[in-house]
C-alpha cells in the first residue's frame, strides 16, 4: 500500500510493514485520546522510521492516492485533535481565495 | 478510537472532494484544480520566502547580541581593573542574560531552517505533480467520453488533492512558527522602548556612564598627576614667591 508522511513524501510499503504500521498507528490514537503529546509524538516517528527504512519512495510526479496519510512527527497534540475538528488543521483548499 | 492515518486520509479527501464539487462539467473541473494548484504552488514559494525573511531577521538579532556580550565582557574587565566589583558583576550578569537570549535565537532559527526544509520538499513534490496533472488533464480532455472522465478526473484529483493538503499544512505550520517568532522579537522591542527592560544593545547604558565617569576620573588624575610632574619643584617654588 501507499503511504504519505506528510511534509515528506509517498512511500510504497508491503503488507507485512502495514501491519506493523497498524499497530503503531492504532497506539498513535490512543496516545492523543490519553492526551500523551510525547507518546504521540515518539510513535509518528517510529511510524515515519518504519515506512523510511522498509518503504520504497513513490517518484513525485506519481499522481496516486495514499491508503493512509502519517501526520508530521513533530505534531503537538493540539495539533492532532484539531486535524480531526470541522474546520481543521489542514487548511481549506484552495488556500487562497 | 482508530488510529490516526486512515482518519487524515478521509480530512485529506473530504477537503479536496469540496474543491472538486465547485465545477460543473469534467473540463472546467480540470482547469479550475489546476488554476488552484498554481496558486499553491505560488504560495509555497511566498512561504519560503517568507521564512528566509524572518530567518535573516533572527541573524541580525543574533548578531547584535553578541556584539553586545564582546562589549559587556569587555566592561567588565575594564570594571575589575578599576577595582568596581559591583560594576563587573552588573556586567557579568547581563552578559549571562544575553547568552540565555542568543541561546532561545539559535534553537527558534534551527525550527525556522526545519520549516524552510519542509516547504522546500513539499514545492518540490508539488511541483512535479501540477506537471504530471497538467498533462494528465490535456489526455483526459481530448481522450474520455464525460463519463470516463469523470473517473479519471477523480482518481488524478485525489492523487495531487493529497499534495495540496499536504503542502497546505505545510504553509500554515510555518507561517505559524514565524508569526510566533515575530511576536516574540517585537514583544522585546516593545518592552525595551517603553523602558520596562533596558535596552541592552543601546548605545548608553547605566554601565557605560558609570564606566565613563570611572575612566574620565582616572585621565582627570593621570592629567592631573603629569602636570604635576612638569612644573617641577622648582617652578612650585617660583610660584609660591610671586
Amino acid at each position: 500500500m501507499i503511504v504519505r508522511l506528510m511534509g515528506d513524501g509517498q512511500y510504497e510499503v508491503d503488507d507485512e510493514v502495514a501491519k506493523g504500521l497498524h499497530d503503531l498507528d492504532e497506539q498513535a490514537g490512543e496516545a492523543v485520546e490519553q492526551g500523551d503529546e510525547e507518546k504521540l509524538r515518539d510513535l509518528l516517528r517510529r511510524i515515519a522510521d518504519a515506512v523510511r527504512a522498509n518503504g520504497a519512495r513513490v517518484p513525485d510526479e506519481d499522481l496516486s492516492a495514499s491508503d493512509g496519510i502519517v501526520p508530521p512527527d513533530d505534531l503537538s497534540l493540539e495539533e492532532a485533535r484539531r486535524l480531526f475538528e470541522d474546520e481543521g488543521l489542514i487548511p481549506d483548499l484552495p488556500v487562497s481565495s | 478510537m482508530a488510529g490516526l492515518m486512515s482518519r487524515a486520509s478521509m480530512v485529506v479527501k473530504a477537503k479536496f472532494s469540496k474543491l472538486l464539487d465547485r465545477a460543473e462539467d469534467p473540463a472546467e473541473t480540470l482547469d479550475y484544480s489546476y488554476q488552484r494548484q498554481l496558486e499553491l504552488l505560488q504560495n509555497v514559494k511566498r512561504g519560503i520566502a517568507d521564512v528566509v525573511t524572518a530567518k535573516k531577521r533572527l541573524e541580525l538579532q543574533e548578531t547584535q547580541l553578541q556584539q553586545s556580550v564582546v562589549k559587556l565582557d569587555g566592561q567588565a574587565r575594564q570594571a575589575l581593573a578599576a577595582d568596581r566589583e559591583d560594576l563587573a558583576r552588573q556586567a557579568l550578569e547581563r552578559k549571562s542574560g544575553l547568552q540565555q537570549q542568543l541561546q532561545n535565537l539559535d534553537q527558534q532559527s534551527q525550527q525556522l531552517q526545519q520549516q524552510q526544509e519542509k516547504l522546500v520538499t513539499s514545492e518540490k513534490a508539488l511541483s512535479a505533480k501540477v506537471e504530471a496533472f497538467r498533462t494528465q488533464k490535456e489526455t483526459i480532455k481530448a481522450q474520455y467520453s464525460a463519463a470516463e472522465a469523470q473517473v479519471r478526473i477523480g482518481e488524478a484529483a485525489t492523487g495531487i488533492g493529497e499534495q495540496m493538503a499536504d503542502t497546505g499544512l505545510a504553509i500554515q505550520r510555518a507561517k505559524d512558527k514565524t508569526e510566533q517568532m515575530q511576536a516574540r522579537a517585537s514583544a522585546i522591542d516593545e518592552l525595551t522602548t517603553s523602558g520596562a527592560l533596558e535596552d541592552f544593545t543601546s548605545d548608553q547604558t547605566e554601565l557605560d556612564r558609570e564606566l565613563g565617569a570611572l575612566a574620565s576620573k582616572s585621565q582627570v588624575d593621570d592629567e592631573l598627576a603629569k602636570m604635576k610632574s612638569e612644573l617641577g619643584p622648582g617652578e612650585k617654588q617660583k610660584e609660591l614667591q610671586q
